[in-house]
């Protein structure tokens, strides 16, 4: 065996083991990925780092000799590959097949390394390693110089945001180390990367094999002044320490709230860092309080800075929930609901634009639709192609909408509020991963404003609880004379309310809009939104209109606060209300000269568990205005 | 701003960050969480993340122990101590099944982990519930286990598949299943054997004594050491109990569970002597060779951990 050097622990260990701890618990902690297919040596160069790192003990040596002869792709030298091809699947096919991490450890630093296969799957695999990593490691066959997957791994290691790139110009041995091939694949390099934006890199001839250049300067590269492998991972600046120096943002991730005294707000530091007293703002609220105390198990901290995870308590009692985000008063991350972002596609299915995900990122969990993608991009050859989904291991560019507004970062200063994943709702996987460009103009400059006048106290002096009473049916099934009496009676009673009718609003507000799926939608969002201003403002409001989509009314329900939106199904059959034709419209529809008629030529679907069904066969309408009004009534909750 | 100098965190430091990160995303999303708890020193620090993760309040989740009866009698001592200082509730599980047939280390071999452990997992979890299982589980330890999830999905019967599990990028977990399914959780996973050491060093986590030297009734069987814990310990022929001082690298069932001899009785002495060593961890361990290399890996699709 040509290269097996013994275990030789540091001397202090044996000399001085407090010593030694002492300098060793201030350790930091680097994150890198290494990027190649098994033919550039990646395994055997991981497998050496954990060798010269001394993170390989006897009985495994022994077990990789053994193994090395065995199924070893090295005659009778270590086979380093085999040290760190971990499944049983994987190692009958020869190649890795997924995400695997190795540890090892120098006198100035921990390493993570997030190994990656370099065949299937690759986009997926190299994205989700790369996504917690400070540094990528890009190698290359010093026989081969920069191939298209040179160009794939760089382009990828750049897009998911790692600011360091080792070019690994490996098998150096091979080539004789001869210098004037390591500065052609270095320049062929550099005029690659400045295309794409890469500002800068660090090349090292090296041999996995061989060692050289790995743990210490290599006499067979004289010509090579630069730093060794290990030496250049352990003076690298971490991402963490960039973060810290960005304002405070931290996500929200569980409220603490062990009696009625204590209300802790417990979540990982994304960046910055936060003492007592500190003025924060509370997104998206928007509003302000003071940092009181930095609690831990160990007494109050003084400080705490990006990438900890701390608890903290505030000075006010302002509402401040999962998913929300604790940032810096005077720097407040912005907040939107419409994004154009960079998605990786991760699923067998592929992407369904207008189908709604569950979107997650540092800042929560909330539903979101992707638009059709304007264009994906050839991970080859970096051309942006034009296409209509995406699918495995697809890029591409798309503008994503959530159904609420949240908190973010773009992706290029924030990797925590700037990444996300997309969830199939159905099937619960992880399909996508995505990162914030920017949010889109139209909500970019839409602040949430704090108001001082809350739609409590807009209730309260209404001395009433606001509601949506969403009449929904055929048309001519009665809903506007329901409705209609309905308010007569609330406003008899002294009650705030306000009729919104399908007919009228379509005439101002919705005049632009006309009878296809598409426009119907949208007509019924948009009543949805002005339903619940209306209600922020304390009213008790009636919404009078076909609105023949489950979604859509499900969407307006899911605007307002539980237990203020009372569907109301006015059920009369087609062939009744048919037969009324108050407007004579389904005449017009049966003959032709009025199309996407919702049930004749355009769908309906019914209320699965509405709060009120109206069956006008059975109930006349002022009956059922009775009814109503005392339901809503009824629920009503007392005014505090 | 007074002072610009911003501190920067040690490795011990972030593994904590993100372990405590880990505990409560799963508190956070999971409806009935559990930690299972063998009493080892990852189980001693991945409770002590807990305690820290959640202070002032004690973790919102019970312990469970999945016991087999022949682990030492120091580890019941220590935990039922740990449970009450931590103020959590203690579930001790043992299959009836095993109990009933009596089964043990002496007679069945590979049968008593997997009847034990693997079964008496999958009994416990069905029994109370639970959705998502925090396990001490590191990386660093075996080879399978480096391609492990944090957060790694289990069917309806508990089978691991290693081709259907999530990609997780960031810090964001996708903690949603379906009804049946479950989680097991791995806050440890990025934790390498020295750093649990300099972790009990640094926070001062009471372990199980038997990881430190002292003077204990050993016989010396296949090459293993093994302690005579107590009197159902049964002895070969010829085989007289020999007092040596040793010490454990790892716990498990006593009669399975190899010790090294060793003068190491403080903290420090057992790092020096995990330092200069050259035998990996897991060695003292007859579970990881009974079935060639991809032992472990089969293990873990059948259900343990």
């Amino acid at each position: 065996m040509a290269t097996s050097p013994a275990y030789t622990p540091d001397a202090l260990i044996a000399a001085d083991i407090d010593a030694y701890l002492a300098q060793h618990q201030n350790k930091s902690l680097l994150r890198f990925i290494t990027c190649g297919s098994v033919d550039d040596g990646k395994s055997t160069l991981i497998g050496r780092l954990l060798y010269d790192s001394k993170m390989i003990f006897e009985d495994q040596l022994a077990a990789l000799e053994n193994d090395s002869k065995r199924v070893g792709t090295q005659g009778q030298e270590i086979d380093f590959a085999l040290l760190v091809d971990g499944l049983a699947a994987e190692r009958e096919q020869g190649i890795t097949i997924d995400v695997a991490y190795r540890f090892f450890a120098t006198e100035k630093r921990k390493f993570i390394v997030a190994d990656t296969p370099g065949h299937e799957q690759y986009t997926r695999n190299m994205v989700t390693g790369a996504s917690t990593a400070d540094l990528a490691v890009i190698l290359i066959d010093a026989r081969k110089g920069v191939l298209t997957q040179t160009r794939r791994h760089s382009y990828l290691a750049h897009l998911i945001g790692i600011r360091h790139i080792v070019l690994a110009v490996n098998k150096m041995d091979l080539v004789g180390y001869d210098r004037a091939t390591f500065d052609r694949i270095v320049a062929d390099y550099a005029a690659f990367v400045e295309s794409i934006g890469i500002a800068g890199f660090t090349a090292i001839p090296l041999s996995g094999f061989k060692g050289d250049n790995i743990a210490a300067a290599s006499v067979n590269t004289p010509w090579y002044t630069g730093p060794a492998l290990i030496e250049h991972l352990e003076s690298v600046e971490l991402d963490s320490e960039a973060a810290a120096a960005r304002p405070f943002r931290l996500p929200v991730q569980w409220v603490n709230r062990p009696d009625l005294d204590f209300r802790g707000f417990a979540g990982l530091i994304a960046s910055g860092t936060i003492r007592p007293g500190d003025a924060v703002r509370v997104l998206p609220s928007g509003r302000t309080s003071r940092v009181a105390r930095i609690v831990s198990m160990d007494g109050d901290l003084e400080q705490a800075v990006a990438g900890q995870s701390v608890t903290l308590t505030l000075t006010d009692e302002i509402d401040c929930s999962r998913g929300d985000v604790i940032a810096a008063a005077d720097a407040p991350p912005q907040v939107a609901d419409q994004f154009r972002a960079t998605i990786v596609w991760m699923d067998g299915e592929p992407l369904l634009p207008g189908r709604a995900y569950w979107l997650k990122t540092g800042a929560g969990t909330v539903s979101a639709t992707v638009q059709p993608p304007r264009h994906a991009i050839d991970v080859n050859t970096l051309a942006e192609l034009s296409v209509k989904t995406l699918s495995l291991n697809d890029i591409g560019v798309a503008d994503v909408f959530t159904d609420r507004g949240i908190a973010f970062e773009p992706y290029a200063d924030d990797r925590d509020l700037g990444g996300f994943i997309l969830i199939d709702k159905i099937t619960n996987a992880t399909i996508a991963a995505g990162m914030i460009d920017y949010c889109l103009r139209r909500s970019q400059n839409v602040h949430w404003q704090s108001i001082d006048i809350t739609r409590e106290a807009h209730a309260a002096q209404k001395n009433q609880s606001p509601r949506v009473l969403w009449f929904t049916g055929l048309s001519g099934s009665g809903k506007s004379t329901i409705a209609n009496l309905v308010e007569k009676k609330l406003h008899a009673l002294g009650k705030h309310s306000f009729l919104l009718d399908g007919d009228n609003v379509r005439h101002g507000l919705n005049r632009d809009l006309g009878f296809t799926d598409a426009d119907r939608v949208e007509n019924v969002r948009r009543v949805g939104e002005v339903a619940r201003l209306m209600a922020d403002a304390g009213l008790i409001v009636l919404t009078a209109f076909i609105s023949p989509f489950r979604a859509e009314r499900d969407l307006a329900r899911s605007m307002l606060p539980a237990g203020e939106f009372v569907e109301v199904f006015v059920d009369t059959p087609l062939a009744v209300a048919e037969a009324r034709d108050v407007k004579g419209l389904y005449a017009k529809a049966r003959s032709g000269k009025l199309a996407n008629f919702t049930g004749i030529d355009s769908p309906y679907e019914p209320p699965l568990a509405p709060e009120i069904r109206v069956d006008t066969t059975q109930e006349t309408p002022e009956a059922a205005a009775e009814r109503i009004v005392e339901h809503i009534l009824g629920i009503w909750a007392p005014i505090l | 701003m007074t002072d610009p100098i911003i501190r920067r965190l040690t490795h011990l430091e972030r593994l904590e960050a993100e372990s405590i990160h880990i505990l409560r995303e799963v508190v956070a999303e999971a409806e009935r969480p559990v930690m299972l708890y063998s009493v080892g020193k990852d189980s001693a620090v991945m409770l002590h993340l807990a305690k820290k993760a959640f202070y002032p309040a004690p973790p919102p989740f019970p312990l469970l122990h999945v016991d087999t009866t022949w682990k030492f009698r120091a580890m019941y001592d220590l935990r039922d101590k740990a449970a009450r200082d931590a103020g959590m509730e203690l579930l001790v599980h043992h299959n009836p099944e095993a109990q009933a047939r009596g089964i043990n280390p002496f007679d069945h071999g590979s049968l008593h982990t997997d009847l034990w452990k693997t079964e008496g997992l999958k009994q416990a979890l069905d029994k109370y519930g639970f959705d998502a299982a925090f396990g001490g589980a590191r990386r660093d330890e075996e080879k399978s286990r480096a391609k492990e999830r944090v957060f790694s999905f289990r069917s309806a019967n508990h089978r691991w598949d290693p081709k259907a599990q999530r990609p997780e990028l960031w810090h964001l977990y996708n903690a949603r299943k379906a009804k049946g399914e479950s989680i097991r959780v791995f806050p440890l996973s990025n934790w390498t054997e020295l750093d649990i050491w300099q972790y009990i060093l640094r926070e001062k986590i009471e372990i199980v004594p038997l990881y430190f030297a002292a003077p204990r009734p050993t016989v010396e069987r296949d090459g293993m050491l093994l302690m005579v814990d107590d009197d159902r310990f049964r002895l070969l022929p010829g085989e007289v109990p020999v007092e040596r001082s040793i010490r454990f690298r790892t716990l498990g069932c006593y009669p399975l569970t190899g010790a090294v001899e060793s003068e190491a009785a403080t903290l420090s002495d057992v790092i020096q002597e995990m330092l200069l060593t050259t035998t990996s961890e897991r060695q003292g361990r007859a579970i990881d060779r009974d079935a060639g290399s991809a032992s472990m890996e089969k293990k873990k699709q059948e259900g343990y951990f």
